[in-house]
Formats: structure tokens, sequence, C-alpha cells
């Protein structure tokens, strides 16, 4: 990446074409370059419409969990009565990712835009744009984009002239990466400790402030506006495997790879060319080991999977992990998983919410034996122990960051089993460690 | 690589938390501040959720949030002083204790470690004389803390000093960076 923007001739630069332009992130600069038509032709259609098209596209959630974005709106019922809310989740904490944050600080009228259309399609005449308060830059630009758009009458009580309300809000978090889970983001937006609440009842009954809310992240929302503008056809076009996943994503690639950043391929895209022609290949005269492919909370991959793999939701789940957010860590030869890994796991243990026995507890025991085995002071036992905690871990608490912290490391003793057992002191010392240490 | 972002971005008074720290506690919330707040209640349904809002506000004030700073946001938004320590110190961005003009966090979660961020982290403690992570210089105008993903892996290493994001910083770097701070 780096600037200005280049994009690799393989990309295809939907949300990120104007990355590197500091003009687009201007109101003149923006609508020069197409923005705010598609709220404009948004406002001229009945909401259903919208959802339809939206669900028509196949869009799916870009936060995480891939659900269905159509669907998702089609949630919120018109005409209850109540008032909606949008939630947009800018939280973007999950190491390895960072292309909401690119998304914001070069086009942060996109995401008012995405804002508003989603907010007019579930019914809602309020959006909170929840963004972490480490992101000052972020923030900084979409505070100045939301406030050129009420003083345009883009929003605000009577949007683009139609008398239709349309309320944009920033709303800066103030560190807690279990903010990102939508309820503790909703939670956290009314002014409380931000823990995640259980479900059901679902957001779209009761969400924030009570309320019938639909919570997106910020690639979702941004790519609803070209759908609407280019039609659901043109979207599940741009989809080189599975027919379940459509449009472009936006991956984030860090770690020991040649070029670092963001890029933005269509569904289907071959991981093997991604990561060795688009990103570079790995640093000279080191090899890639092994990928955790969307953000740490993700099953990791061997290379050999890694590079089987077809860039979709269902692809990467056929070699063995999961697209996530989108978050490709690259590791090469010269680390140690089990380092690697105990990191993550001392990661979750910070940042566990505490509520539930089997996460705060969990995390916390997790992190103490994988530092210890990465001490050199393990025994053969602590892998069974490790993968004792991490099922009491799976399944049983309000929110999935439980799972999360168990995954990398379950995922990391099945496929990097040797690394491992070279640190348990009388074990045989696996060449790497030998490098390394 | 970083490009010329930033700015507009002005960094908090930090001349006001000195005063804080040695003189009773004044009110945050008057004149135009008290108006700033006022609009933000309008962004809401609930006073409470101006909560985190309002934090923020005392802490670019004052350069973190006293006792005193809580009981005020509590009296303004009908919530109890307790209600708000409680919230306070669930979130890891809001300072519970003044800290030095500087305010450096690194962070070294695993995409950034494998990149080099400990030797990053240890360059600032040594360079700004804080002796250890979480404290301030004998001069007060540093303290330094390790923070886990600051969402910029792909600019490994990323430091926040005050509200300034520094992209892939490595110790060779960082005398020039601490250079630059007055
Ligand atoms: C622990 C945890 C952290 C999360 N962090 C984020 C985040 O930082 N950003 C995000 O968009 N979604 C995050 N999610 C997913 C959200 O809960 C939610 O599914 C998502 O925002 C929905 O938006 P989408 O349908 O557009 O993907 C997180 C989930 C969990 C369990
Ligand atoms: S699983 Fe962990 S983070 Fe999630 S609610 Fe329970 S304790 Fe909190
Ligand atoms: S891991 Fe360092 S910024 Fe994400």
């Amino acid at each position: 990446m780096g600037y200005p923007h280049h994009p690799h001739q393989r990309e295809t630069t939907v949300l990120s074409q104007y990355f590197g332009d500091a003009e687009a992130r201007t109101l003149d600069g923006w609508k020069k370059r197409g923005g705010y038509k598609a709220l404009e032709k948004a406002l001229g259609m009945a909401p259903a419409d919208i959802v339809n098209i939206v669900k028509e596209s196949g869009l799916r959630g870009r936060g995480g969990a891939g659900f269905p974005t159509g669907m998702k709106w089609s949630f919120m019922k018109p005409g209850d009565g109540k008032p909606h809310y949008l939630c947009c989740n800018a939280d973007e904490s999950e190491p390895g990712t960072f292309k909401d944050r690119e998304l914001m600080r070069w086009t942060p009228h996109a995401l008012v835009e995405g804002c508003a259309i989603g907010a007019y399609a579930i019914g809602a005449e309020t959006a909170y744009i929840y963004i972490r308060g480490e992101f000052t830059e972020p923030l900084y630009w979409m505070d100045k984009a939301v406030k050129e758009a009420y003083a345009a009458g883009i929003i605000g009580k009577n949007a683009m002239g139609t008398g239709k309300r349309l309320d944009v809000h920033v709303h800066k978090g103030a560190g807690a990466y279990i903010c990102g889970e939508e309820t503790a983001l909703m939670n956290s937006l009314e002014g409380r400790r931000g823990n995640p609440r259980i479900k059901p009842p679902f957001p779209a009954v009761s969400g924030v402030f009570g309320m019938p809310t639909t919570i997106n992240n910020v690639e979702t929302l941004i790519a609803s506006a070209p759908i609407l503008l280019n039609g659901a056809d043109w979207y599940k076009k741009m989809s080189l495997s599975s027919p379940k996943s459509t449009g472009t994503k936006l991956y984030s690639v860090c770690g020991n790879v040649q070029r670092p950043g963001n890029y933005e391929v269509v569904m289907g895209f071959p991981f093997k060319e991604f990561l060795y022609d688009l990103c570079g290949g790995p640093p000279h005269g080191r090899k890639f080991k092994a990928v955790i492919p969307g953000g740490a909370s993700v099953p990791i991959q061997t290379m050999e999977e890694a590079e089987a793999t077809l860039m979709d939701y269902e692809g990467f789940v056929a070699q063995g992990s999961m697209l996530g957010s989108g978050g490709v860590i690259v590791i090469d030869d010269a680390q140690s998983m089990v380092s690697v890994i105990a990191r993550i796991a001392r990661f979750f243990a910070h940042e566990s919410c505490a509520q539930c026995t089997q996460c705060r507890e969990g995390t916390a025991w997790t992190t103490k034996i994988m530092e210890r085995i990465r001490d050199g002071q393990g025994t053969h036992e602590d892998m069974d122990t490790l993968l004792d905690i991490g099922e009491q871990m799976t399944g049983k608490t309000i929110c999935v960051l439980s799972d999360s912290c168990a995954v990398p490391v379950a995922s990391g003793i099945k496929k990097f089993r040797a690394e491992f057992e070279a640190l348990i002191p009388g074990g045989r010392v696996h060449p790497v460690i030998a490098a390394v240490a | 690589m970083t490009p010329d972002l930033v700015g507009g971005l002005e960094s908090p008074d930090y001349a006001s938390h000195d005063r804080a720290a040695h003189e009773p506690y004044a009110p945050v919330f008057t004149g135009e501040v008290r108006r700033e707040l006022d609009e933000l209640l309008t962004h809401y349904p609930t006073k409470m959720a101006a909560l985190l809002p309002a934090l923020w506000i005392v802490q670019r004030e004052r350069g973190w949030v006293s006792e005193e700073g809580m009981v005020e946001v509590a009296d303004l938004l009908e919530l109890t002083p307790a209600y708000v320590k409680g919230v306070v110190t669930f979130y890891t961005m809001y300072h519970q204790h003044p800290v030095g003009r500087y305010f450096i966090q690194v962070c070294t979660t695993s995409p950034c470690g494998i990149c080099g961020a400990e030797d990053v982290l240890k360059a600032f403690v040594r360079h700004t004389n804080t002796g250890d992570l979480g404290l301030t210089s004998p001069d007060g105008r540093f303290t330094v803390i390790e923070v886990e993903c600051l969402g910029a892996c792909g600019f490994a290493t990323p430091v926040m000093i005050n509200e300034e994001f520094i992209e892939s910083v490595t110790p060779e770097k960082v005398p020039d960076i601490l250079a630059r701070l007055a």
C-alpha cells in the first residue's frame, strides 16, 4: 500500500479507490466523486425496496460473523411506534484488523452516507457511529464530515430536502476491545460499563436504549451505497467461487510480509496469489510459516491450508479457519508459534470483561500456561490441560470472547505441536526454536 | 509512510492539568465547556449516555479524571459518584492519576510483537528515564505504557503520544521522536 495509494492491478477497488486522495475527504471532493448520489436515490425509494436490493446483493456483515445484511435489516419492523436506532460499529480492535480506520480517515463521507442509507432503510432517525477512543485521526475526520453534512442539509431535520429526519452522531469509546461486541457497544453507548448482554433479546427487539436497533460494521454500511447505485446483480457478479459470498472485501495484512497494508479483492480470490504477489511474499531470506487470516480470534492456518484457500466465507472454513474480520496476520519461520499464541492469549485475558467465570478464569489460566511453556517451564500435560480448559471456555459464556481465546490455542497445538513439545524440558529441540532462542 | 494527516489535531491543554494537581478542584463545566455538554446532551435520549463524552471533556480539561471530576459529572448527569467511578474504572483510557505531560502508548500485541514492538517499548522506557512501565519520569514529562492492539497493525509499531498517532516506529527513531516534544 503506502501513500499515495497504488492499488495492485489485481485489486478491485470499490471501497478503497479514494485511499490516499485527500480531496475525497471534503464534502465538495466527495460530491465530485459521485458522493451522496446513493443517498439521494435511497431517499426516493421505499425503505423495504432498499432492504430487498441489499438482500438480493448477497452482502454479508464485514464485522466478523458474516451475517446477511439485508436479512438483518428486515428484522426491523416498520410501524411499531418505537424509535429505531442504527449503530455503526467502528470499534475495530481485533488484532490484525485496520481497515475501518483507513476507510474513516480517507472516506469519512462514505460512512456518513452509508449510515444515512442504513438508518433510513430500517426506519431509524438516529445513527450513532461508535469509534474506539484510540482512533484520534478517524474521529477527527468523521467529526468534520458529520458537521459538513449537517451544514449542507444532507443530514439533519430535513435530510436532502425530503422532510425526513436523519441524525448521525459520532460517539467516542474509551478503551476496551469488548465494546466491539454488539451488546457491549450498546451498553457503552448508554453510559454503562461495556459488558455484553445476554441474548435474547436480540438488538432488533431491544437494543440501545431498549429500542429496536441494527448494528453494522463500517465496511458493511459503506458497501450499501455502491450496491444501491449499481444494483444487486453488479455486486453478485463480483464472486469467483462460492455464490454465498459476493462483492469485494477489504483485507488488512500485517506481520512478517513485504508489503503490509489494506487490499481489496473480490470474493473467492486465490489466497496464494494474494500473499505472494499482492503482498509481496515473506521478508528477504525468510519463509512463511503460518497465517491467521481473520483477526486474532480465528483458527491458525498452516501454509498448506492457506495456499489452498479461496478467499471467501466458505473458502476459509474449507481450509480450517474463518474469514472473520479480514485481518490477515502473516507469521514467518523466524517466529516461535508458542510465543505468538501466548501473546494472543494475554490479549484476551486483558480484554475479558470478567462477567463469566469460564472466560475470566479460562483466559487467565490459558495465558499462564502458555507463558510457562514459552519460558521452557511447561510439562507434557500442559497441552492437554490447555485443550481441556479450551473446551470449558467454548459455547458456555455470554459472548464469544471466551471461545476466541480458546480457538488459536487449540489450532496452534493441533497444527504446530512439535514447537510446543520442543520447549518442554527434556523434549526434542525443534530446529526453529533453536534458531530463535 | 506517514501521510500528511493530523493537520488540525490539537493536543489537550496540559497546563491546566498541572494547575489541577496543586489547587483545589475548580469545576470543569462552566461557560463554553458547559455549553459543549448541553449540546452533547441533545444527541441522546438519556442523560446517562453523555457519560463517556463528559468524562472525555474532564480529561481534556484537566489531564486526568479525579474523584472531584467524577462527582461533578455525576451531579450534572443525575448519577451517583459510585456509579460514575464504576464506569471510569472499566475503561483503560481514562487516567485515574495524573500522568506525564506526554503519555506514550506502545502496542505490543502479537502482530506488532512479531515485527519487533518489544524493542520499541524498551527504547521508549530507556530514553524517557521513566524507569518502568506506568511510571512518570522525574521531570514529569513522560509516562510510557504498553497497550493492546491500536488498530494499525500494518504500520508496526504504532505509538500514540497524547492525541498523536505515529506509525512505523523502530527503536532507532525513538530519540528523534522524543526530541520533537517540548
Ligand atoms: C469480542 C467481540 C469483539 C468484536 N469486535 C468487533 C469490532 O471491533 N468491529 C466490528 O465491526 N464487529 C465486532 N464484533 C462483531 C459485532 O458483535 C457484530 O457482529 C458486528 O458489528 C455486526 O456488524 P456486521 O453485521 O456488519 O458484521 C465483535 C464481536 C465480538 C464477540
Ligand atoms: S465471555 Fe468474557 S468477555 Fe464475553 S461476556 Fe463473558 S466474561 Fe465478558
Ligand atoms: S497489534 Fe499492534 S496495532 Fe494491532
